[in-house]
């Protein structure tokens, strides 16, 4: 991490156990929260966003107590933060860094971007392949369909 | 292929296709078989299609099945707003296969997920249509006594139709040589046509249909739909130039086959019936051997 970068962060306080998920793109902290499902976290949960990043201009962070994420859980966020990386801090040494990996399957987080798709007429959780990682394309389980990165939503 | 749902074109191997012609070929010698007479067969049409609900149900009757179901979704609990889950757990009660025809794209994938029984897909949207494609592998098979190193064209719309998508992609395993035949606003999407360059077959694009006839084995015609085009002046020009007629098949080949899912508007001139190339009709009458030798497949009482 850069020098600057960690000035940067002490904005948003240390934590003693738990993971960091650093160089988020601004606009996508609020989603990655509600990915991982953090909005309902009962523990302590810290967050900044639009701080400033020398290689990103501007980015967000999150800091999680006590919360060890699995992978496939994780690499979902990569949807939405290629960029991001993934910092575990145990007494509050980082004792792992990883960048996060874009997912070979994607389950019930994307909208289907084809509207005749039964999944956007019934109540069914969707489930894609990721059939491209570098251009995002996924493959629609049901419809057969792709939806591309440009087309990416996600459910509410 | 016993027990198993028929969704997808490639749900099953090039192996089963191959086994599934061989059994419509049985059927065809012998159609009338009492061979599914301890069986129920569910046929639930959420969109009507009269000609493909006929097709199954006669080649389940002929079979001796006892067949139930509804014909469109006006007509059934789904217009009271039930969930394609719930109707398809209930049916699934009182069956032992569901053919399913729904609007909706994955509905029958959805269906095969949740079903207790097998589901075999009579078209799900614009997305598959497998016992479609079988009935027309079978009917180049039996027209051109093989299904390898053919020289298939494909003409009208191929940018929408799904015939048309999922035959050239069983075709890709046959060594097929395509000739593609549409206006420019109609082209075969890139992703069909990867899985064409995936297998490194050959494939030719025209606009004009006349050059290709005398090339091809096989001449596959589809309906240009004048909703496809923004433009009602776009369709105006081309709507003419994919119009097959009779005096067009002087130089064809003596083997040439026509095939058409239809139902056909105006893209094959009646004078063309009579001519002993047009096979679309023949084709229709096939679909019910495919279904037959597709209904028996999966319900295990034939290997
Ligand atoms: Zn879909």
């Amino acid at each position: 991490m850069e020098k600057e970068d960690i000035r940067k962060e002490l904005k948003v306080s240390a934590i003693e156990n738990g993971t960091v998920i650093d160089h988020i793109p601004s606009q996508s902290v609020f989603l990655v929260m509600k990915i991982l499902n953090l909005t309902k976290y009962p523990d302590q949960l810290l967050f900044g966003n639009n701080l400033d990043s020398r290689k990103m201009g501007k980015k967000g962070i999150i800091k999680v107590s006590n919360k060890f994420f699995q992978s496939d859980e994780i690499n979902k966020i990569a949807l939405v933060a290629p960029t991001a990386t993934l910092i575990i801090i145990k007494n509050f040494q980082v004792v792992e860094k990883k960048k996060v990996r874009i997912p070979d399957f994607a389950d019930n987080i994307v909208k289907c971007f084809n509207p005749n798709c039964i999944t956007n007429n019934e109540d069914i959780p969707t489930k894609f392949t990721v059939i491209n990682k570098k251009d995002l394309k996924l493959h629609c389980h049901y419809c057969e369909k792709i939806t591309a990165r440009e087309n990416i939503t996600f459910l509410e | 292929m016993k027990n198993k749902s028929l969704v997808s074109i490639n749900d099953f191997t090039r192996e089963e296709h191959v086994r599934i012609l061989e059994l419509a070929g049985a059927f065809e010698n012998r159609p009338k078989q009492k061979i599914l007479e301890d069986f129920v067969v569910a046929t639930l049409f959420f969109e009507p299609s009269t000609r493909t609900r006929l097709s199954f149900e006669s080649a389940a009757t002929r079979l001796g099945a006892r067949v139930i179901g509804f014909t469109d979704a006006s007509s059934s609990s789904v217009q009271k707003g039930e969930s394609l889950r719930d109707t398809i757990l209930t049916v699934s009660n009182y069956c032992d296969i569901i053919v399913m025809r729904h609007p909706k794209e994955g509905s029958a994938r959805f269906a095969s997920e949740v079903a207790k029984v097998p589901i075999i897909n009579a078209g799900d949207g614009a997305n598959q249509h497998p016992t479609q494609t079988l009935l027309d592998l079978y009917s180049i098979m039996k027209t051109q006594g093989t299904l390898d190193n053919l020289n298939v064209a494909f003409v009208g719309d191929l940018k929408y139709g799904r015939t048309v998508h999922s035959l050239v992609m069983a075709l890709c395993n046959y060594n097929t040589t395509f000739h593609l035949v549409s206006p420019l606003e109609l082209k075969l999407p890139s992703s069909v046509k990867l899985s064409i360059k995936e297998r490194n077959l050959e494939y030719h694009q025209y606009t004009d249909l006349q050059e290709v006839i005398p090339k091809v084995d096989i001449l596959y015609m589809t309906r240009i739909q004048k909703e496809r085009f923004s433009d009602p002046l776009d369709y105006e020009k081309v709507k003419n130039a994919y119009v097959l007629r009779n005096n067009m098949l002087g130089d064809s080949r003596s083997n040439l086959k026509i095939l058409h899912p239809l139902p056909r508007v105006n893209e094959i001139t009646t004078d063309v019936d009579d001519n002993p190339k047009a096979y679309y009709f023949t084709q229709a009458l096939n679909g019910v051997y495919v279904r037959q030798a597709i209904l028996c497949a999966i319900l295990g009482v034939v290997d």
